[in-house]
C-alpha cells in the first residue's frame, strides 16, 4: 500500500478488513449464508486529518467503525494503530489502546446512560484509564464540559434534562475524557437540526485544531462530509468504491456509483438544471452477493468482466483510487 | 477556524435547563396522580409497620402479646368483648384489657396471632421474592449479556463430571474419584488452550459448539414454567422439614422465571444501545457495564413483577399453611388461623373473616401498587390516566 500524500504520520492502517455475519436458520441453527458487511477494506489515516466515509444505509460504515474500535472482532484483515497490530489482541491486551480511539454516536438519546448523571457518564472513561482521585476526576469533568461548551453545573444533571445538541456535546466530552488520538464520528450530526449541526461541526473542527485529533467521519450527508473531510472514501456493500482527497473525489469522481451518489445530493438552488438519471433499483442485499463488482446490477457501464473477475482498487493518480476498471482510461 | 469559538460559546448562554427535579420527586408527582397506587402504597406501609411492631410485641420469653397463651375458659369470644376477669389469672389478662379481634377455639388472642402472622407473611413475601429476583437477575443477565457465547461439548462433560463428583463424593472409591477429577481438569485445560486453534479427529468433537448459553437458560426457564408450581411446592415442602425458611426458599426457587425473562429481554435490547457500546469503547470492564450501566436500566420491570410477586408469595404461603404444610402450628400465620377458623365458620365467623380480609387487603395493596409502579416507570403508559 502506498503512502498517503500527507507523509508518514500514519496513525491508523487497515488492511483487507472483513466481517461476515452468519445467517442461521432452522432448529439446528445451521449457517445458510453470510452477510458481507465489510468485505475487504483498506484504509490509511494520517494524524490530524479527517477521513469522510460516505455510503448508503447498510453499506457497512458503522460495522467498519466498530471493527476499527475492536468492538466487533474481524474475520480477516489487520488493523494497525501507530504501527502496532491490534487485530488479534484479547480484551485485556486491548485495554491500553482503548484510550486512543473513541467513538461519537448518531443518536444523542441512546448514547448516554439515562440512569447516570452527565458527570458520572464522563467519569466512566477517567475511571477506566485510572485517573487518580475523585477530586482530580471531578476537576477534569468540569474541564471537559467547558471544552465542549456546557456549563459545569450540568455535571449533576441527568441526560433527559438536555436537548439533542447538548447531549451530543456531552457525548463528545465523554469521548475526549481519555485523551484519544482518533475519534470515530458515527453520523454525529444526522439526528440534529441544521443549525445545531453547524455548531457541532464547528466544535469538532476547533477540537481537532486544539487537540490534534484525527477523525473518521461517517455520514450520509454529502455536504457535511465535504465540509469536514480531508480525504473521502465512498462505500458500497462493504467495499470502498472510490477513495481520494475530498476535493478530487467531489469534483473529479470516476466511479459510476460515486457519480450517482454525488449527483443525487440536492443542490440548494431551485433553478439549477440537473442532468442525472437516478439509479434504478435498490441496494441489493449484502446476503450472498454475486461474484465480481458489487455494483454490477445497478451500474450503467456494466460488462461481462464486471460479473466475473475480482475488481480491485485501481490507482488513478496520487492518493485517488477507484474500484472500477472501465473508468480508468478517462 | 477562528469564528467557531464564538459560535460555540453562544450556545452556552442559550443553555437553559428546566427546574431541577430529581427522579424521586418525579416519581412522587406521578404517584400522587395515581390514586389506587397511592392507596396500595399506604396500605403497604401500614402493613409493614404492623408486621414489624407485631414481631417485636409477640417474640421473646415474655412477650407483650402472647399469641400462644391458651385460655380455655375464654374460647370463641367475639371481637371487642371484655375478658371475664374473675376466671383469669393476672398474667392471662390481655394487655389491652379487651379481646380486640376475639379469641379462637383455644381462647388464644386473635389480635396477637394476627400480628405474629403479619410478620410471617411479610418475611415470606420479601425473602421469597428476593431470592427469585436474585436468581432472575443472574440467569436473565447471563442469558442476555453472554447469550451468544457457545457451550462446547467439553464444557458439558465438565459440568456432568462435576455434578457426579459432588453428588457421589462419599460413595465413590478414591481411585474413581481421582480419575474423574483428573479428567475434569484435563478438559478444563483443553478448553483454556483450544479457543483459537483447530483440531482434527476426536479433539475436534470436544470443541464442537452444542448450543448457546441463551438456549440453555431459556430452556431451563421453559422447563420450570411447565411445572404446576403450587404442586411442586407442595411436594417439596412435604419432603422437607416444616420450617418457615424452607418455605421461603422453595417459593423463591419456583418463581424466578418471570424476573429472568424480564431481565433477559431488557439486557438484549440494552446491550445494543450506544451508551453500552461507548462504555465498552472506553474500556469499562464487563462487570461494571453489567452492574452500573445495564442492571439499573433493566430493573424497572423487575421491580414491578417483584411487587406483584410478593402478593403471590403471601398467597402461596397462606395456601400452604391452610393446607397444613406451612409453618408448624404453635406459630401463627394468617393461613393457619384461617384454616383453624373454618371449623367454626358459623359459630365464630370472625376467625375466618379477619385473616381472610387481611390477606385480601394486603395482596390487593401489593397488586395495586405494583400496577401503579408499572404505569409510573413506563413512560409510554403515563399519559393514559
Amino acid at each position: 500500500m502506498k503512502e498517503d500524500s500527507s507523509g508518514n504520520n500514519v496513525i491508523l492502517k487497515v488492511q483487507g478488513l472483513k466481517k461476515y455475519f452468519p445467517v442461521r436458520r432452522g432448529v439446528l441453527q445451521r449457517v445458510i449464508g453470510w452477510i458481507m458487511a465489510v468485505d475487504g477494506v483498506d484504509l490509511e489515516l494520517s494524524g490530524g486529518k479527517t477521513l469522510g466515509l460516505v455510503g448508503e444505509s447498510g453499506c457497512g460504515k458503522s460495522t467498519l467503525a466498530r471493527l476499527i474500535l475492536k468492538l466487533v472482532e474481524p474475520d480477516a484483515g489487520n488493523i494497525f494503530f501507530r504501527g502496532e497490530e491490534i487485530t488479534g489482541l484479547s480484551r485485556v491486551e486491548m485495554k491500553p489502546y482503548r484510550r486512543f480511539m473513541q467513538i461519537i454516536f448518531q443518536d444523542p438519546f441512546g448514547s448516554l446512560n439515562p440512569r447516570m448523571t452527565v458527570g458520572q457518564s464522563i467519569e466512566e472513561g477517567l475511571r477506566a484509564v485510572g485517573v487518580g482521585s475523585l477530586e482530580q476526576r471531578r476537576r477534569r469533568v468540569v474541564e471537559l464540559l467547558e471544552m465542549v461548551g456546557i456549563p459545569a453545573l450540568a455535571a449533576q444533571r441527568y441526560p433527559h434534562e438536555f436537548s439533542g445538541g447538548q447531549r451530543q456535546r456531552i457525548g463528545i466530552a465523554r469521548a475526549l475524557s481519555v485523551d484519544p488520538e482518533l475519534i470515530i464520528c458515527d453520523e454525529p450530526v444526522s439526528a440534529l437540526d441544521v443549525s445545531i449541526q453547524a455548531q457541532i461541526l464547528n466544535l469538532l473542527r476547533s477540537l481537532q485544531e486544539g487537540l490534534g485529533l484525527t477523525y473518521i467521519f461517517i455520514a450520509h450527508d454529502l455536504h457535511v462530509v465535504e465540509y469536514v473531510s480531508d480525504n473521502v472514501a465512498i462505500m458500497y456493500l462493504g467495499h470502498i468504491m472510490e477513495y481520494g482527497p475530498a476535493e478530487v473525489v467531489y469534483s473529479q469522481h470516476l466511479h459510476p456509483y460515486s457519480s450517482a451518489l454525488l449527483e443525487a445530493a440536492p443542490v440548494p438552488d431551485p433553478s439549477a438544471k440537473r442532468s442525472w438519471t437516478p439509479l434504478a433499483g435498490d441496494v441489493p442485499s449484502p446476503f450472498n452477493p454475486p461474484p465480481g463488482c458489487k455494483f454490477q446490477n445497478r451500474c450503467p457501464l456494466v460488462e461481462d468482466r464486471c460479473r466475473k473477475g475480482e475488481i480491485t482498487l485501481y490507482e488513478v493518480n496520487g492518493a485517488h483510487r477507484v474500484r472500477c476498471w472501465k473508468v480508468l482510461g478517462r | 477556524m477562528q469564528d467557531s469559538g464564538s459560535e460555540h460559546t453562544l450556545s452556552t448562554e442559550a443553555l437553559d435547563l428546566p427546574a431541577r427535579q430529581t427522579r424521586l420527586q418525579e416519581f412522587w408527582a406521578q404517584l400522587r396522580k395515581n390514586r389506587l397506587a397511592l392507596i396500595g402504597l399506604v396500605i403497604f406501609v401500614l402493613f409493614f409497620i404492623v408486621a414489624v411492631t407485631g414481631m417485636v410485641l409477640t417474640t421473646g420469653t415474655s412477650p407483650q402479646l402472647d399469641s400462644s397463651l391458651v385460655r380455655l375458659q375464654e374460647k370463641l369470644r367475639p371481637p371487642l368483648s371484655r375478658p371475664n376477669l374473675k376466671s383469669l389469672q393476672a398474667d392471662e389478662v390481655p394487655v389491652l384489657g379487651i379481646y380486640l379481634l376475639g379469641t379462637d377455639e383455644l381462647g388464644r388472642d386473635v389480635f396477637a396471632r394476627m400480628l405474629q402472622g403479619a410478620w410471617v407473611s411479610l418475611t415470606v413475601g420479601f425473602v421469597a421474592v428476593g431470592i427469585a429476583v436474585l436468581i432472575g437477575i443472574i440467569l436473565g443477565g447471563l442469558s442476555g449479556y453472554y447469550g451468544h457465547s457457545p457451550v462446547r461439548v467439553a464444557q458439558v462433560f465438565i459440568a456432568v463430571l462435576v455434578v457426579l463428583v459432588v453428588t457421589n463424593w462419599s460413595r465413590l472409591s478414591f481411585k474413581t474419584l481421582a480419575v474423574l477429577i483428573s479428567i475434569t481438569v484435563a478438559l478444563a485445560v483443553f478448553l483454556l488452550f483450544s479457543r483459537k486453534k483447530e483440531f482434527g479427529g476426536p479433539l475436534f468433537l470436544l470443541n464442537t459448539q452444542l448450543f448457546s448459553v441463551d438456549m440453555l437458560i431459556t430452556g431451563l426457564i421453559d422447563i420450570m414454567l411447565c411445572f404446576p408450581s403450587f404442586f411442586l411446592i407442595l411436594t417439596v415442602v412435604a419432603l422437607l422439614p416444616a420450617s418457615i425458611y424452607n418455605i421461603m426458599i422453595v417459593i423463591g426457587l419456583t418463581s424466578w422465571m418471570g424476573a429472568a425473562r424480564f431481565v433477559r429481554a431488557e439486557f438484549l435490547s440494552l446491550r445494543e444501545q450506544d451508551f453500552v457500546t461507548a462504555a465498552r469503547a472506553l474500556g469499562v470492564s464487563d462487570w461494571r457495564i453489567i452492574f452500573r450501566h445495564m442492571v439499573p436500566n433493566a430493573i424497572a420491570p423487575v421491580l414491578v413483577s417483584a411487587t406483584i410477586g410478593i402478593a403471590g408469595a403471601i398467597l402461596t404461603e397462606a395456601g400452604l399453611s391452610f393446607l397444613g404444610f406451612g409453618v408448624p402450628p404453635p406459630h401463627a400465620t394468617w393461613g393457619n388461623i384461617l384454616s383453624d377458623g373454618k371449623n367454626y365458620l358459623f359459630d365464630a365467623p370472625w376467625l375466618t373473616i379477619i385473616p381472610g380480609v387481611a390477606i385480601l387487603v394486603v395482596v390487593l395493596s401489593f397488586n395495586l401498587f405494583g400496577e401503579g409502579l408499572r404505569d409510573i416507570l413506563n413512560p409510554k403508559l403515563r399519559e393514559r390516566h
